[in-house]
């Protein structure tokens, strides 16, 4: 009983220190009464807060409306909506190199293919997953984990195995080799590099909605199905008829998440692709980084102006997604 | 053993109508088969790819384990010679090193006996292979590149940021939970609205500010801005709403301060959910990629996975050791994986949020 244990061993010294803020702090009790305790517990999260999300918020919007490459906003000359018409300064928004930042209309091209294509397939492989996942099987943790995997995986992790398994001596070659077909250079391939963009942030982030989708199914009270059982429902028509429809405000949040995320996709398409060849991977937030930072034509006004027309894209998706999430919630109630 | 085999087999046919396999059977077994093979096979082929030397690495079609040929130093010859198995016209086997190839035939010699040519026609020779693992793939990284830095500098700023986090956001959560104070509301929807703040959108704002406050190239300024994540302060609030009233109330009437409260019976009570925010916290800042891309640009101070995405951009790509460090990269990830999976995706599950 005498040897302390490790846990305790740790928490001493901490206990003392949490001891020695306490004096001060009854102090400050005292003076300002409990009502002042919450704004003391509330100070360092809305400090950084503040500092680190908020002001950039509002910043941004000054900062699209000054030209140069300077990044203190003191030094930067005020513009007006410039940058903005340089952005949509185009004849025809269709055919990117019309356009004048022919960099960002590419980028918007890309972008909306890639959400189309990524979100449905998406959903459509995690709503199956889902659906498989919440029928009666041996070990359904461990399969539910199998495709989760992925999901906690660094995007920079994911990036590098698969551009390790696309290249000339990879994988892919190896399993074309093996039925007689010919090695193919993959990420040199416009076409199939977007569509390996597409497969591979599917595989990186499809169990994760898998994940939601299967907690809205185990919601559907299960005595539904035992009644269409015993009426001798037939097993497409229970899908059509109870789970889907039941399935729905929860399908509809999680389209709406996946959207968001979507919108953003950067770090593992920059690892895999690097935005090529060409610009055929070249989507909004590699844009908005290159513009911002890396390319030698620095322009963070155009950047910060680029990356306000994206929030705002992100923002009318949150409050789709708030207005279902409300919707929702009042049903519930009724 | 049947008992066992009919459970895990488990069919929609034996269950419903007793007639056998029904085809949602077959594809249930189909997808998750397949859902085993592409979910882990990807990883399964990077480590063993990452013990292979840059010999094997090159090589088309790729062996699935790190297979290399086997080589021999021969007295009189200055390189080591590469080892063959030999057919020799009489049937027999024999193992020799090949000196040269002029073509269709190779010279080689005997190892034991390196005197005498043997002219071996190319078609009738195979290389001699033996399985050997490149573990100076792991190790050179880290003596002659920076690699050990980087794995420090990524320990570093997840140990750092989650244990701000923890303590930010529960406080913030205290704070928002157990007391009534005019604009409680505000910086409740103020929290909430940054949830749909992401970086990309405010990536231009946020560098000029960071490095207003000198933080560029600072580890603390990849930090600081991800420590008062929305996600965490929501979390814990849920928490700690469950936790009853009176229990503060009684330690007030035994002249508990408000940051003993907080410390001593509230904290303790919200371990579980504290626990969740740490697992996602660290796994968020271990994998965290495009802030510490932005904010670190001098090699020294690179987190691993900015130092392997500039290593893999490079033009030489060395894949031997890149293939080597990414699995030490995802070694933590896979580690929480295996131990704490059930809490994270009960914690997703459970609030959406990742």
């Amino acid at each position: 009983m005498t040897t302390p244990s490790l846990s305790s061993l740790i928490m001493a010294p901490i206990n003392a220190v949490m001891r020695i803020i306490d004096a001060p702090l009854r102090r400050l009790q005292k003076a300002t009464g409990i009502g002042g305790m919450a704004a003391f517990f509330l100070a360092p999260n809305m400090l950084i807060f503040g500092i680190f999300v908020l002001l950039p918020l509002v910043i941004n919007f000054v900062y699209s409306m000054t030209g140069g490459t300077a990044f203190f906003l003191s030094e930067r000359d005020f513009i007006g909506g410039a940058q903005y018409s340089r952005l949509f300064e185009c004849q025809n928004y269709l055919d990117p190199m019309s356009c004048q930042e022919d960099a960002f209309w590419t980028a918007v091209g890309n972008t909306f293919w890639f959400v189309v294509l990524q979100v449905s397939l998406m959903i459509l492989t995690a709503l199956i997953t889902a659906l498989i996942l919440n029928r009666e099987l041996a070990a359904r943790s461990f399969w539910r984990a199998v495709f989760f995997f992925p999901v906690l995986l660094s995007p920079v992790v994911v990036g590098l195995i698969w551009k390790w398994i696309l290249q000339r001596q990879g994988l892919l070659n190896f399993g074309l080799y093996q039925f007689g077909m010919d090695p193919y250079t993959w990420l040199t391939d416009r076409d199939w590099t977007f569509a390996a963009t597409i497969g591979v942030s599917i595989w990186a982030h499809m169990g994760f909605y898998a994940l939601i989708i299967l907690a809205g199914l185990q919601a559907i009270p299960k005595d539904l199905y035992e009644a269409a059982e015993m009426d001798g429902t037939r097993p497409a028509r229970v899908f059509w008829r109870i789970t889907l429809p039941l399935l729905a405000p929860n399908l509809l949040v999680v389209v709406v998440l996946a959207l968001i995320k979507s919108v953003q996709v950067f770090d593992e398409i920059y690892v895999l692709t690097g935005g090529g060849p060409g610009t055929s991977t070249l989507f909004l937030t590699q844009y908005i980084y290159e513009t911002g930072f890396a390319s030698a034509l620095r322009n963070p006004g155009l950047a910060a102006a680029a990356s306000i027309l994206m929030g705002t894209v992100l923002v009318v998706l949150t409050l789709i997604q708030l207005g279902i999430g409300k919707r929702g919630e009042n049903k519930g109630k009724r | 053993m049947g008992n066992v085999a009919r459970f895990i087999l488990r069919r929609r046919g034996a269950h419903g109508s007793g007639k056998g396999w029904h085809w949602t059977d077959i594809f249930t077994w189909v997808w998750l088969i397949g859902g085993l093979i592409i979910m882990f096979g990807p990883a399964v082929w990077l480590m063993f790819s990452s013990l292979k030397t840059p010999a094997a690495l090159a090589e088309f079609p790729p062996s699935i384990l790190p297979y290399v040929t086997s080589q021999a130093t021969v007295e009189g010859y200055d390189k080591p010679l590469m080892l063959y198995d030999a057919k020799m016209p009489d049937g027999s086997t024999r193992v020799l090193a090949e000196v040269r190839r002029i073509g269709l035939v190779a010279q080689m010699v005997d190892p034991k006996a390196p005197g005498d040519i043997v002219k071996v026609n190319i078609n009738d020779r195979s290389p001699v292979r033996i399985m050997s693992f490149a573990t100076n793939n792991y190790t050179e990284p880290f003596v002659h590149f920076d690699f050990l830095r980087y794995l420090w500098n990524s320990v570093f700023v997840t140990v750092v940021a989650t244990v701000i986090t923890l303590v930010v956001n529960s406080m913030a959560a205290f704070a928002l939970s157990k007391y009534e104070f005019k604009g409680r509301s505000v910086a409740m929807l103020v929290i909430l609205a940054t949830l749909m703040v992401p970086l990309s959108v405010i990536m231009v704002p946020l560098y000029s500010i960071i490095s207003t406050l000198g933080l560029f190239n600072s580890l603390w300024g990849v930090i600081l801005p991800t420590v008062a994540t929305p996600t965490g302060v929501f979390i814990l609030r849920q928490y700690m709403l469950t936790i009853p009233d009176e229990l503060l109330d009684a330690a007030r009437m035994d002249k508990a301060s408000e940051w003993q409260i907080y410390w001593r019976i509230v904290l303790p009570l919200t371990a579980p959910a504290l626990a969740v925010l740490a697992i996602f916290s660290v796994v968020w800042r271990w994998n965290d990629f495009l802030w510490p891309l932005i904010v670190l640009s001098r090699r020294e101070l690179y987190t691993l996975q900015v130092g392997l995405s500039i290593y893999s951009g490079e033009l030489n790509v060395q894949w031997h050791f890149i293939l080597a460090m990414t699995v030490v990269t995802m070694i933590p990830v896979v580690l929480v994986f295996i131990f704490l999976q059930r809490f994270i995706t009960t914690g997703i599950a459970g609030t959406g949020l990742k």
